[in-house]
């Protein structure tokens, strides 16, 4: 049997195969990046450890939105502008003030996997100040989200503060172990309530 | 200066498309990585809220999306105004989110699942009781990592 020599497959239509491909992945294609404002829910009301301490009433701030999308901080009125500052001297308590948030002194130290000290600040009070958010039934998302906003705004900022105090550096600029640090220092209490109908 | 002007004689020589295929395949391949597919159709009206502290959302294969607004024109007549919920391709009610979530985590590898994200979609027109219900039927499910989607503010 003399074997005969394959034809060679012609090459000329790969272009064509290719085009056809990369016309439907164009197509198929949504470039656009998600993101939005992160958060952590509460867990189900029957897994909380029912010995968790009560918090002192200084020890929180009360944000209100009403159905009609005003806001109150503490029970009195205020302007979505004011928020974020009034929610920084609150977790901040720079002076130490007897009304605002209590402090306790918290050795900061960060490990590795293996167990190894990576960060370690020594001794730094940490404030314990939680901002209750509550919102009504009527009230609009978009009141809602700014709010939002301006706590982490809040956070944001703060922790930005400490990042150059302690390490002369950009918050976003540190490495992981480093924000982990900060973290530690000024943590992200935003708690929201049950919900409910609050006054009209 | 007459040396270059010597080599445009005889006409233009024709561009070799043996390395179009190639190039082809480039753009082809940048566009698979980058790909995501487009996911469900929308059927509720969806504009997000514009924020300014956002976080992106990483890994898209562990978000699960859930979209609440009023529904589109053309589905009015059916499902009223009032604001509803989009699940994958379909209006759903809230005690459906529990089955969405677990049927969601059925469909992801065991050691991801601490990582998956649910993306509240929520058109900015919406009033918060239904985001509230659905809050509550999240945590019901133990899907506690949420994102609430919004847009970058232009300041």
């Amino acid at each position: 049997m003399a074997r005969r020599e394959l034809p060679e497959v012609s090459a000329g239509s790969m272009a064509d195969i290719a085009f056809m491909l990369l016309i439907f992945f164009l197509v198929a294609t949504t470039m656009d990046v998600d993101s939005g404002l992160a958060r952590m829910l509460p867990p189900k009301l029957e897994d909380v450890p029912e010995d968790t301490p009560p918090i002192k009433e200084r020890d929180v701030l009360i944000v209100q939105i009403n159905s009609m999308n005003n806001i109150a901080i503490e029970g009195e009125p205020a302007d979505i502008s004011q928020l974020k500052d009034k929610a920084k001297e609150f977790i901040a308590n720079e002076q130490k003030l007897d009304n605002l948030p209590q402090w306790e002194a918290k050795e900061i130290i960060v490990k590795d996997k293996a167990g190894n000290v990576v960060v370690n600040l020594g001794m730094i009070e940490v404030r314990k100040g939680v901002i209750s958010l509550q919102n009504d039934n009527g009230t609009s998302y978009e009141t809602y989200i700014a709010v939002q906003n301006e706590l982490v705004k809040a956070y944001n900022e703060l922790r930005e503060d400490m990042s150059q105090r302690k390490f002369h550096k950009s918050y976003n600029d540190l490495d992981k172990n480093q924000q982990k640090a900060i973290r530690k220092i000024i943590p992200q209490k935003i708690s929201e309530a049950e919900p409910r109908n609050i006054g009209k | 200066m007459a040396k270059f002007g010597r080599k445009g004689k005889g006409g233009m020589p024709a561009i070799s498309t043996a390395s179009l295929p190639d190039i082809v395949f480039m753009l082809l391949f940048f566009f698979m990585v980058t790909t995501v597919m487009r996911t469900a159709d929308l059927k509720v009206k969806n504009q997000v809220p514009r924020a300014t502290e956002l976080k992106k959302l990483e890994k898209k294969s562990l978000v699960s999306y859930i979209y609440v607004g009023q529904p589109k024109k053309k589905f009015r007549k059916m499902m009223g105004t009032e604001p509803r919920i989009q699940l994958n391709d379909a209006f759903q009610k809230i005690s459906d989110i529990e089955q969405f979530i677990i049927s969601e985590r059925e469909a992801r590898d065991e050691n991801e699942v601490p990582f998956m994200t649910t993306s509240l979609k929520v058109d900015v027109d919406v009033k918060m009781g239904i985001v509230t219900e659905i809050k509550q039927a999240l945590r019901e499910a133990n899907a506690l990592k949420i994102n609430y989607s919004a847009k970058q503010k232009v300041e």
